[in-house]
């Protein structure tokens, strides 16, 4: 497939790899200690246990999984508040596959579906306007979940729904914003990260301006990387680079989708239908101010939240999970309590267990085989109890 | 986060809606081009282009010189560690 | 009712005299067919006994009945298993519930090693399908039971109520017989042994996600399923040092790997540059972030070798209208870690294979 297969070329990864381990030597004997790179978004995450390219890398490069995966932070009462509105009679709640399985504190949606509630996959918020049009005598909610990237489709459908004057079709929405995230992380006092691969699918929609800050105000190099095991080879071996010269800038590794600015159309249309919530809370990184949008007054008539009167009830995390330390890099996923033990892809406690792209479960399922022995441990003394 | 894949542009659906039919691989699927359709362009002029598509929208036009430029940093990147190690071994 | 097809008309007499002639009448399935009486007699008369027509079904006996010298001719085991098929939507590319229903119980009985022989048929209908499609589904699995040598010769029809099922539901169960020299199972796998695939994998999840048109994605893969008895005797006869064969069906080529490398304690290793897939399923799984290795076949079997009969199993399996794509993917390894499988990915990277937990979903954020 075009720009696929000659971003997946090993020969080209060779390359790569020569590079990074010459940088990251040098590194590691100026600083001796690892080199801390986090890729914050779930999408890297996946390609790179998808890969194996942590298999690839010199043992001195430390690769911490940030927290952009939407499925896995989405916070336990707020699944109870999908699976609310899913029960209602005439609801039929359409949502992403991945978003299926997120346990809530009672249940999870696939469970709801078990039990009798109408909910539906869709791949696009489209396809769950269609539903809407072709059942006028249901209520079709749309469960929007993700960052920037995903907010302009959502955005455009519910401009679309009311231009054509649809009135049974609402949001229940858990859009996240990924610049507070960002910078809570980079605020946390125990942060140890020495650089960034920035989100490439978010920044085709907000450009590359929003991360400079990091540059300048924290010193941390950022390199807007692109998905494919080329991309993020070559992105880490650009964020090395700056941190050889000590250098701190915002690069774009992925300029053949990502434009400077980013997208126009789907800007304004997220600024039409959406503001920023004071705060929203994030599973296991607790409330972030400013991190969550919700729909503006003018739209109010298509926020499910309001239409079934919604009333969220926070739900703490279990108090054992470590998804923050995690997800900040002080410790790993094998080093937290639970792990493989409480914790596991059928039975996950934490986010970062939910979905394969949380650090945990890939962690669990993909293994790096270097540290597949930790998992065994694990499993044994499991056992073993 | 975000799962998006590069699919081109075969026809176009309907012209109201902004929508077209996206190639992937051989699988088609209906793609609202609204965030990638300039107002002034017929979407006729999108024909054949490919699209960075993430849930039924086409958010970008992959940029073909990019695309090149970036495989070519990697390519003169292997010319140099070849000429290295060429000099390495002929030093010795 | 647990009446088998025979019964609804059994009044012991032998086929000869007994006058067969019932004609369906009505164009839709009502619980009047299944309730025992002439509605149900003519649908078992008019609908399956004339598509499966064999003389051990036309006795219409309880049960259907057997030499064993016939059986022990073939060899000096029985395989027997069952298998129920349930699948929305009932006809999708590439097949419909009828010919899966054979195609499973047959490859269930041959992956064994045995020869299939004889299969029940038993059949749940949500009442108000349309006759037609029960017959077209009949036709399907007749056909196919022919295809595969096998004969359907006992089966049993339940009606329930509109919603009760989702419009039908078919267990078969099958019976074979293992030659004397055959000896495979999941333990036996040793290092050095490679693993063998007959061709594309993912064509039957990928087709039957797409068929049901959640996605609105127009694909044009088919599913592939198929009754491989003939693929794997050839490969029995031409590799009779073959260890393992197992048909790929839900939870992917993974699955199968995983259980071998668990129950032969042995470390797997698969190539990905060597995983046949079909463009198409890339795709597909590209765009709804699937990992093919954990989509379903109904025409595909991990077949493991030692190494020396590599060559004749891939050569046998070529030469086979279903493995003409057959291929070595990986093999086991000498040490390693016992009881997992991992990947060396087209990009020269490592990943474990593990089991598939719970459904895969497609992954869009």
């Amino acid at each position: 497939m075009k720009y696929v297969d000659e971003f997946r070329d090993p020969e080209k990864a060779k390359i790569l790899i020569n590079e990074i381990e010459a940088l990251a030597e040098t590194l590691h004997s100026r600083w001796q200690r690892p080199i801390r790179i986090m890729e914050v978004c779930g999408g890297h995450t996946h390609s790179i246990f998808r890969y194996g390219i942590e298999n690839l890398l010199p043992e001195s490069i430390e690769l911490i999984h940030g927290p952009g995966c939407p499925v896995c932070v989405l916070p336990m009462g707020r699944v109870d508040d999908c699976v609310q509105i899913a029960e209602r009679p005439e609801v039929i709640f359409t949502t992403f596959g991945d978003a299926m399985r997120v346990p809530g504190s009672k249940k999870s949606l696939l469970e709801a579906k078990a039990n009798g509630a109408d909910v539906r996959m869709v791949y696009s918020p489209m396809d769950a306007l269609s539903l809407a049009r072709k059942n006028p005598d249901r209520e079709v909610v749309f469960f929007g979940l993700g960052f920037e990237t995903t907010m302009p489709s959502t955005a455009l459908t519910i401009l679309q729904a009311e231009a054509e004057g649809i009135t049974n079709f609402s949001l229940f929405c858990n859009h996240i914003t990924i610049i507070p995230t960002v910078k809570a992380v980079l605020d946390s006092p125990d942060m140890q990260l020495d650089g960034f691969l920035g989100p490439g699918h978010v920044s085709m929609v907000i450009g590359n301006d929003p991360y400079a800050f990091i540059a300048t105000h924290y010193h941390k190099p950022v390199v807007v990387a692109g998905f494919e095991p080329l991309d993020i080879l070559q992105s880490l071996w650009m964020v090395l680079k700056q941190l050889e010269s000590d250098e701190a800038k915002i690069e774009n590794q992925y300029s053949r989708i990502v434009p400077e600015g980013g997208n126009d159309v789907a800007l304004q249309a997220i600024g039409k239908v959406f503001r920023l919530r004071e705060f929203f809370e994030w599973r296991g990184l607790g409330s972030i101010d400013h991190s969550g949008v919700q729909l503006t007054d003018a739209y109010l008539a298509y926020d499910a939240e309001t239409k079934f009167n919604v009333k969220s009830i926070a739900v703490a995390d279990p108090k054992s999970c470590q998804c923050g330390e995690v997800l900040k890099g002080v410790i790993k996923p094998w080093d937290c309590k639970v792990f493989g033990k409480a914790c596991t892809p059928e039975t996950p406690m934490g986010a970062l267990m939910v979905s394969s792209e949380g650090a945990c479960a890939a962690y669990y399922q993909y293994g790096d085989l270097k540290k597949l022995n930790v998992r065994l441990e694990v499993e044994e003394e499991v056992a073993v109890a | 986060m975000c799962l998006g894949i590069p699919g081109k542009i075969v026809h176009i659906v309907d012209h109201e809606l902004q929508l077209g039919m996206v190639d992937v691989g051989g699988i088609q699927r209906e793609v609202n081009l609204s965030c990638v359709a300039e107002d002034d362009q017929k979407l006729e002029s999108y024909l054949d282009e490919w699209v960075l598509v993430h849930v039924g929208f086409a958010m970008s036009v992959i940029d073909e010189d990019e695309a090149q430029a970036t495989l070519g940093v990697l390519n003169e990147l292997g010319e140099m560690q070849e000429e290295l190690t060429a000099m390495r071994e002929g030093a010795s | 009712m647990s009446e088998a097809h025979a019964t609804a008309a059994d009044t012991g007499t032998p086929e000869s005299t007994r006058v067969r002639h019932g004609k369906l009448v009505s164009q839709v399935i009502t619980l009047a067919h299944g309730g025992g009486g002439k509605a149900m007699r003519d649908l078992i008369d008019d609908v399956f006994i004339s598509a499966f027509d064999n003389p051990a079904l036309n006795t219409l006996e309880d049960q259907a009945r057997f030499q064993l010298s016939d059986l022990a001719r073939l060899g000096d085991r029985l395989a027997l298993t069952t298998d129920s098929y349930v699948i929305d939507p009932v006809f999708f590319p590439g097949g419909d519930i009828g010919k899966l229903s054979i195609c499973g119980t047959v490859n269930d009985l041959a992956v064994g090693g045995a020869t299939p022989l004889y299969l029940t048929c038993g059949m749940i209908i949500e009442e108000g399908m349309p006759v037609e499609t029960l017959r077209k589904i009949v036709a399907s699995m007749a056909s196919t039971a022919r295809q595969a040598g096998v004969q359907i010769v006992t089966g049993d029809t339940k009606v329930v109520e509109r919603g009760s099922c989702d419009k039908i539901f078919i267990n078969t169960a099958g019976v074979g017989v293992i030659k004397q020299d055959y000896q495979l199972g999941a333990h036996l796998a040793q290092p050095g042994d490679v693993i063998l695939v007959n061709g594309f994998l993912g064509d039957h999840g990928a087709a039957i996600l797409n068929a049901r048109g959640d996605m609105n994605l127009s694909s044009p893969v088919e599913s592939d399923c198929a009754p491989l008895q003939g693929l794997i005797q050839a490969v029995l006869t031409a590799a009779p040092g073959t260890r393992f064969i197992r048909d790929a069906t839900r939870g992917g080529i993974a699955s199968v790997l995983n259980e071998i490398a668990q129950s032969s304690k042995v470390a797997i290793e698969i190539e990905e540059s060597r995983t046949p897939l079909r463009k198409e399923v890339k795709g597909f799984c590209e765009i709804l972030g699937l990992d093919p290795l954990y989509l379903a076949n109904e025409g595909k079997i991990v077949v493991v070798v030692p190494e020396a009969e590599q060559d004749a199993a891939l050569s046998a399996m070529r030469a086979h209208e279903f493995g003409e794509e057959a291929t070595s993917i990986g093999q086991v390894l000498t040490g390693g870690v016992a009881g997992r499988v991992h990947m060396q990915t087209g990009f020269g990277g490592k990943r474990i294979v593990d089991m598939l937990v719970g459904e895969q979903l497609p992954r869009i954020c």
